[in-house]
């Protein structure tokens, strides 16, 4: 029988990882928007530090949201607006350092389907009098849809399989921070391989069916996705 | 430059990149001002330009309503053009009908006086209303790009080389919507092209471009028989006169009546009162003394020499009116011995032989 040991950690890894997604989209949109049609020089600084949870270990990263969320950084700060002392070792602190973490995976794929489209659409609309916002929503939008749903299913997938960050910021608290890639560190700590053994299974499969998903979703639109 | 409530006045001066344009023109508000010239020649960014798809210092107004001038710039979607582009750029997320009315519906206080059955009706859209644009031939997605700019209601139509990605068949297939297009709506066109079999088959006013400069502007004729410009040394090289049908015969000849000159043409698909261009190549033009009295050629019209250009060593251009006022100005491609033995000069009156007439367009 599966325990809630299980279930648990199951539901909370899917629940970090919707609601992560859910705000990577609505903040990710306007900055992959941005870095496809800017022509500013600060362009390239910018992409470059959405980019960087690329290569940074996760640990680093994890080290300095820490700071951030602490008491003494900015999760002291509004914390103290909510009641709590700090953000770190919170579900709340965990969807924030998803967020920065999983954001490359949601603004390239959008980014580059935004720069696929080309001037062309944009101008014909323009002169067909859509304002700049209508053309967003009337044009850009549904002709980028294709890298919306690689982002998506990217961005859900890998706060799904987040594991350092995580451990940095959220530590392994049952119900709040205990996601699946910590509950399988625990249980091979504790020697119970059989959920160990479970939970891999099922991140496999998961995985699997996610990178199948993706390169179906760009081979359809002809684009690609890095 | 002056604005007159009757034109469309460019006047346009900036630098783009190592390229320098510098142009001032007026076009009627009504028919095909033609801008042509080679490519490279800045055609393209005046019409950009026109449209606020491109920001060059300077001025722009259609009739008294001002775009641009020196203290303001209207955007784009504030601007009642309609803009057909070179390819068709049909949005391909909606259907042939939602990228019809995308203009349309967004057409500020549209009384529509432009109706969407109109349009399908003119450019014959209907059985292609309800498919995906990925399912159309180039020359149809043309035609409903056209048809999605003119439901945007604009009051200037601007066209860059809406026929240069078509291959000769697609050309041949839109061509007579265009002059439908022409024919039965009143709205001004800036035409960008540089095929010169265009110009004279659409265009009645010509914009002549030359490296980011107006080199002339004046209507069709005026400017193809222009002895300044280079048209006249083309070896095909025609007149493009404006005419009615007076007459249909029975033999399948029409009399057009031009500049109160009758010619005859063949008059297939002719009816009369109807308004064509008659298209007279240099070459087929000769020139006699005397109306000679047996002869196969049809066309045996008197005319005045207005001048005579040299046109290499053996050969003469010249330029003749057939107009008792001076106007309506064709050419005869003449040996230069002919002009000799003949001593012809200017303002004698002459006999024009034409081989033969073709029609450049009806309409």
């Amino acid at each position: 029988m599966l325990t809630a040991d299980i279930w648990s950690p199951i539901r909370l890894t899917l629940e970090l990882a919707a609601i992560t997604t859910v705000l990577l989209l609505v903040v990710g949109t306007p900055i992959a928007w941005w870095l496809a049609q800017s022509t500013s020089r600060w362009k390239e600084i910018v992409a470059t530090i959405v980019a960087l949870p690329l290569v940074l270990p996760p640990t680093v990263l994890g080290f300095y949201l820490l700071i951030v969320l602490g008491p003494d950084g900015l999760g002291g700060l509004f914390g103290g607006l909510v009641g709590l002392r700090t953000f770190a070792f919170t579900f709340e602190g965990l969807v924030f350092g998803s967020v920065l973490y999983s954001m490359p995976f949601v603004v390239q794929p959008i980014r580059n389907a935004f720069e696929a489209i080309g001037e062309r659409p944009l101008e014909v609309a323009a002169t067909l009098r859509a304002s700049p916002g209508d053309r967003f929503l009337s044009v850009a939008v549904p002709l980028a849809k294709p890298g919306f749903l690689t982002g998506a299913v990217l961005g859900f997938a890998h706060t799904v399989g987040e594991f350092g960050v995580i451990l940095m910021i959220g530590g392994n608290i049952p119900g709040e921070t205990k996601v699946l890639s910590v509950a399988i560190y625990d249980f091979v700590e504790t020697l119970r391989w059989r959920e160990a053994h479970i939970l891999s299974l099922g991140m496999l499969v998961f995985s699997f069916i996610v990178i199948l998903t993706v390169s179906m979703l760009t081979r359809r639109s002809g684009q690609r996705t890095f | 430059m002056q604005t007159s409530a009757q034109s469309i006045m460019v006047n346009l001066e900036g630098r783009l990149g190592s390229f320098m344009l510098d142009v001032a023109f007026q076009a009627p508000m009504r028919g095909i001002t033609a801008l042509f010239g080679p490519s490279g020649c800045g055609k393209t960014t005046i019409l950009r330009s026109v449209a606020g798809l491109r920001h060059i210092p300077g001025a722009i107004a259609i009739g008294t309503d001002v775009w641009q001038n020196s203290r303001s710039f209207r955007p784009p979607h504030e601007r009642p053009v309609g803009y057909v582009f070179q390819e068709p750029s049909l949005f391909p997320h909606l259907s042939v009908r939602r990228n019809l009315v995308y203009g349309r519906d967004r057409a500020a206080g549209s009384s529509g006086a432009i109706r969407f059955d109109d349009v399908v009706d003119l450019l014959g859209l209907s059985h292609l209303v309800d498919r995906d644009p990925a399912h159309l031939s180039g020359g149809e997605r043309q035609r409903v790009s056209i048809g999605r700019a003119l439901l945007s209601q604009p009051r200037l139509l601007l066209m860059d080389e809406p026929l240069s990605a078509l291959d000769r068949m697609a050309k041949d297939e839109i061509l007579p919507y265009f002059e439908a297009l022409h024919a039965n709506l009143s709205i001004p066109v800036l035409l960008v092209t540089h095929d010169i079999a265009e110009v004279e088959r659409l265009a009645d006013h010509l914009v002549v471009l030359k490296d980011g400069r107006v080199v002339h502007a004046s209507p069709l004729n005026e400017a193809l028989t222009d002895p300044n410009l280079p048209f006249g040394r083309s070896r095909d090289f025609a007149a493009v006169l404006a005419g009615t049908v007076t007459r249909v015969d029975p033999d399948g000849l029409a009399a057009i009546d031009v500049f109160g000159t009758e010619i005859l043409a063949i008059g297939d698909g002719l009816d009369v009162n109807q308004t064509v261009r008659v298209r007279i190549v240099a070459s087929d033009v000769s020139l006699a003394r005397d109306r000679a009295t047996q002869s196969s050629i049809l066309n045996l019209v008197p005319a005045r020499i207005v001048g005579i250009d040299p046109m290499g060593a053996a050969e003469a251009n010249v330029r003749l009116s057939l107009a008792t006022d001076g106007s309506a100005h064709f050419v005869a491609r003449v040996s230069r011995r002919s002009v000799a033995s003949l001593d012809l000069r200017a303002d004698d009156r002459v006999v024009a032989q034409i081989k033969s007439v073709s029609l450049a367009a009806t309409r």
